[in-house]
């Protein structure tokens, strides 16, 4: 399947990434209404980890084939789908966060509601490519199919 | 401390309505004019810092910034300009020699701007390239006068090596320590797919673009960085770099600060150290020593390359010109007055030289004259800015052109004219890790094979609209240009007449 | 005022038409070249006619036959007197004209057959062979003697032009009491030219001549290439450069007319990708080495030799021009009505492609 994949020879840092994802999902069409106009702002589902030495890389779900996030779940609120994208049902999630616990790549995260908030590959907005992918200024974020790799 | 004179030149606009606070501009400046103030929960901009390199402008996801120039000034007049004023102000305050980068930005008359190109109408048609065939194929090199032939009608000639662009354009040298390995990988990958050239520079040849040797021209410069025998054998041919057009009878000057690791490694030099070329090559004090490294060079590399000699325009060029075609040399590079530059002295830069126009009207001229000029092509930069420029220059007589500055446009530089910094925000002129990431070779090559097919399909359009269809039509065809606002003297030294006649 | 040939450069569109009698016999009478391009009067407005015919001067063919325009009598003495120094005179006269109503301003009319003098050549200019000596007189009385214009250099040749109509100018000249195994006629459609006798067509240089309909837009880059090798544009027309892109090509280069109609209507780089490999690079070397003597922008020519003719279109066919061939005669035109004008029944009729020339080369 295609997934998201970070190539940290590119990736300068710069968090756009973080800011296009939140704004795709904050269901706004304008992004200054989006982080300005509401108390809480839009949290991304990908994040930029700064290490040492100017390395940055952007961390997001990587949809694995047999997800610990999933086994893991206790109310059935994640699922895979039909084309492998691991899901997330935010009216089952009681907010146990033990996905979270369980993720080895530490891709999850909480949203304002307390449900769980994960990279969906922007199925349920703006389709096609995933925001990030589009947005990414140095093409450090690329939509491939790498026959599995995660 | 004493008083600071200098009024920050620029002011950085920001739409606090729009700004969303995500710090992508304090991320991306290396300049540190951006910071986020927590007490307040807003953005500050230190602008005495920004050089108006447009990096954050174009990465701010919600344009909330613009940068002006700022509109505070001084008491200036007519003579004394504000920028005339700030330039003593600077020197009052370190007593330096002012440095610059990139061309001058004074307003000198740009003669491309003052020549008009011809259309077919009725006598003639024009055709159209989408249709008909149309070609922009040159070689490069010397043309022998008589092609012999035996009994069997075997050619017995031996060519001279030529270098064979698909278009009339190559990027002009820009050194690997001058400019950044990214920089220089997307040149070498473009050219490559464009069937073009690029050029070393001074400052030898990364390992890793050994590979892109077909369209590479190795450069040996006068500080000879860099230069061993599989560096002259690796390229499509060699440029001994005689001047430069922004900084013509100076060296240069590499900050031992751009001398990291690889470019250490590149160049032959330890890292840290400066590396500076020499104002002449000390091996050439006459055009006597220009032909024994000319074939000292080909001696090197068994007459297989041909040699270019750059030179910068200056007033006795046609002259200077004529020597190197008898010098041995298979190309000429003249690099006019307003070409680029990673760091020049900004007096010389702004009042040393002519304008590449001229230079090429009376090169070409002269060679004819002395009927010279099929033992050299002849190939000009400095400031080639668009198509029209192209078709222009190679009308005059150029066999091809270097476009420097405009590649590097297209890579992202905006002209902010810092280079000698070293903190390129586009990862340009730069040798700083965090820095040079940010040109990804994959979208720079990308960019200027878009740059240059683009041109060379305005170039085919107007070639077409004057019942062209091939570029060495083009070439000399002086009868195709005509002059507007231009005295007797300036059409003469074109040979060209003026619009209406 | 306006400027003539030489003052400013002119275009104009054509009529062409050539005859040649394969087996070389001179067959072919004045008379029906001007036949032929008088039916395309159309193509031409009045302000030049001429014609070239090779094999018509048997009683001379060894001498060089100069044709010369004069404005005045001072040019003729003084043409006269340069050429009595460095020539043999065998023969001198008026070139026979007969009055004509609508042929004007006609200027004096000489023709010279003529010998180089050797022992003086040698003296004076060592290594210059005869032809390059001709060459050079005929540059020589052109560009510095004021009022005179040698307008044929060939032997066994001769052009005849004027301002008009070529048919007009055809029994001003009396060509019916001439007799060619090869002829070639012009008719000129000058866009704005007062009309002056030497910019009419053929050009000629030696016993090359050229007629041409086109305008080529490669013009200056051409004519900037052939004058670093001693040749002068003086009058800044086509058919000029044509002219002397051919003498260089054929008689400095040596080339044969298969490889200079490569030249300069060369195949593109398209179809040069498709030919066998030593073809492709013989043809790459030649389109690197005579770059500038690549002609574009329409034309179509007949360029008139000793011995033959070749005809030739652009690369892109930009002009008309058909052939066709009747029991050893070779016809070609712009239009098939001047071909069929003369030979009703004509067989084989086609049109060449562009840049393929018609190579026509008699028996002797």
């Amino acid at each position: 399947m295609k997934r998201v994949y970070v190539n940290e020879e590119w990736c300068l840092g710069c968090h756009l990434c973080e800011i296009q994802c939140a704004f795709a999902n904050s269901g706004e069409t304008d992004m200054v209404k989006a982080f300005n106009n509401s108390e809480k702002k839009p949290i991304s589902r990908i994040t930029v980890e700064d290490g040492a030495d100017d390395i940055h890389f952007a961390v997001s779900c990587r949809h694995c084939d047999t997800p610990w996030c999933v086994k893991g779940c206790i109310t059935g609120a994640l699922t895979v789908n039909d084309n492998g994208v691991v899901q997330i049902d935010e009216t089952r999630c009681v907010g146990c966060r033990t996905c979270i616990l369980m993720c080895p790549y530490g891709c999850l995260t909480v949203g304002h509601n307390k449900t769980l908030l994960k990279c969906e590959l922007c199925v349920e907005n703006a389709g096609g490519e995933p925001s990030c992918v589009q947005r990414c200024p140095n093409n450090a974020i690329v939509f491939e199919d790498r026959d599995g790799v995660l | 401390m004493s008083i600071n004179f200098i009024y920050p030149e620029y002011e950085v606009v920001r739409n606090e309505k729009r700004c969303i606070k995500c710090r992508a501009c304090e991320r991306q400046c290396a300049n540190e004019v951006h910071s986020y103030d927590q007490e307040f929960d807003c953005m500050e901009a230190q602008e005495s810092q920004c050089v108006d390199c447009q990096r954050c402008v174009t990465l701010c996801p919600t344009n909330a910034l613009k940068i002006v120039k700022t509109n505070n000034r001084y008491r200036e007049n007519a003579n004394w300009q504000q920028q005339t004023m700030e330039e003593i102000f600077r020197q009052a305050d370190t007593g330096g020699v002012l440095l610059s980068s990139m061309g001058t930005p004074k307003d000198y008359p740009n003669y491309f701007d003052k020549i008009l190109i011809n259309a077919s109408q009725v006598t003639n048609p024009p055709i159209d390239p989408l249709r008909e065939p149309m070609e922009s194929k040159v070689f490069l090199g010397k043309k022998l006068n008589k092609l012999e032939f035996d009994e069997n009608d075997e050619l017995l000639s031996e060519i001279p090596p030529q270098i064979e662009l698909e278009m009339p354009i190559m990027f002009s040298a820009m050194s690997y320590g001058s400019i950044s390995e990214n920089a220089h990988k997307s040149l070498a990958r473009a050219a490559t797919e464009l069937g073009i050239c690029y050029n070393t520079g001074e400052g030898g040849l990364n390992q890793d673009l050994y590979q892109y040797g077909a369209n590479t021209i190795v450069q040996v410069a006068s500080g000879r960085f860099g230069v061993h025998r599989d560096y002259l054998n690796a390229g499509a041919a060699i440029e001994i770099k005689m001047g430069q057009g922004a900084k013509p009878g100076i060296g240069g000057h590499l900050p031992g600060k751009k001398i990291q690791e690889k470019v250490s490694r590149t160049r032959m030099i330890p890292v840290g150290v400066d590396a500076i070329s020499p104002a002449p090559h000390h091996d050439i004090y006459s055009i006597e020593d220009l032909r024994q490294l000319i074939f000292s060079l080909k001696e090197a590399t068994n007459y297989k390359k041909p040699v270019i000699v750059k030179i910068a325009a200056v007033h006795n060029v046609a002259a200077i010109a004529s020597g190197i075609a008898r010098s041995g040399a298979d190309i000429i590079s003249i690099d006019g007055f307003r070409g680029g530059t990673g760091a020049a002295p900004t007096r010389i830069r702004d009042n040393v030289g002519i304008p590449i126009e001229l230079a090429l009207a009376a090169v070409d001229q002269r060679l004819r004259d002395e009927k010279i000029r099929n033992d050299v092509s002849i190939v000009v930069g400095g400031s080639i800015r668009n198509s029209a420029d192209v078709v222009k220059a190679i009308a005059l007589g150029a066999d091809a052109v270097y476009i420097g500055t405009a590649a590097l446009l297209a890579l992202g530089c905006h002209l902010c004219r810092t280079c000698h910094t070293g903190k390129c925000n586009w990862g340009i002129a730069t040798q700083r890790e965090d820095l040079v990431k940010r040109l990804n070779p994959d979208i720079g090559s990308r960019r200027l094979v878009n740059l240059v097919s683009a041109w060379n399909h305005e170039i085919m359009e107007m070639m077409g609209g004057m019942g062209i269809n091939s570029i060495e039509a083009l070439k000399g065809n002086r009868l195709m240009l005509r002059g507007i606002g231009m005295s007797a003297k300036e059409l003469e030294i074109f040979g060209i007449a003026h619009a209406g006649e | 005022m306006l400027k003539k040939e030489g003052e400013i450069r002119i275009p104009s569109g054509c009529a062409i038409s050539g005859i040649i009698n394969k087996t070389g016999e001179c067959s072919i009478n004045g008379s029906s070249i001007v036949k032929s391009i008088a039916h395309m009067h159309d193509r031409s407005n009045g302000l030049g006619g001429g014609f070239a015919g090779y094999g018509i001067y048997p009683e001379y063919a060894d001498q060089y036959a100069f044709h010369v325009f004069y404005e005045d009598m001072t040019a003729r003495e003084e043409t006269e007197r340069y050429l009595d120094r460095y020539f043999e005179m065998v023969n001198l006269s008026r070139i026979p004209t007969r009055k004509h109503p609508r042929i004007k301003d006609e200027p004096q009319i000489w023709r010279y057959f003529v010998n180089p003098i050797f022992t003086l050549l040698q003296e004076e200019q060592e290594e210059i062979d005869e032809k390059q000596f001709i060459v050079e007189t005929v540059f020589h009385i052109n560009t510095f003697i004021k009022g005179a214009y040698i307008f044929s250099s060939g032997k066994n040749m001769g052009v005849f032009k004027a301002v008009g109509f070529p048919e007009d100018v055809g029994e001003f000249y009396r060509l019916e009491e001439y007799d060619a195994y090869s002829w070639t006629a012009h008719g000129r459609y000058p866009t704005n030219t007062p009309g002056w006798w030497g910019g009419a067509h053929p050009f000629a240089l030696l016993d090359y001549s050229i007629v041409h309909n086109g305008e080529i837009s490669s013009y200056d880059a051409n004519r900037r290439f052939i004058e670093m090798f001693d040749y002068k544009c003086n009058l800044q027309t086509d058919t000029e450069v044509i002219t002397y892109i051919i003498d260089y090509l054929n008689r400095k280069q040596g080339l044969n007319y298969e490889n200079i109609a490569k030249i300069i209507a060369a195949p593109f780089w398209e179809e040069i990708k498709r030919m066998p490999e030593a073809e492709a690079k013989r043809i790459t070397l030649f389109r690197n080495t005579f770059a500038s003597l690549l002609i574009t922008g329409p034309f179509s020519i007949i360029l008139g030799f000793n011995g033959g003719f070749m005809a030739l279109n652009d690369r892109l066919k930009l002009r008309s021009m058909v052939t066709g061939e009747k029991d050893n005669i070779v016809y070609i035109a712009s239009e098939e009505c001047a071909i069929r004008a003369i030979c009703p029944d004509i067989e084989n009729i086609w049109a060449p492609q562009g840049g393929e020339p018609i190579i026509v080369r008699v028996n002797r």
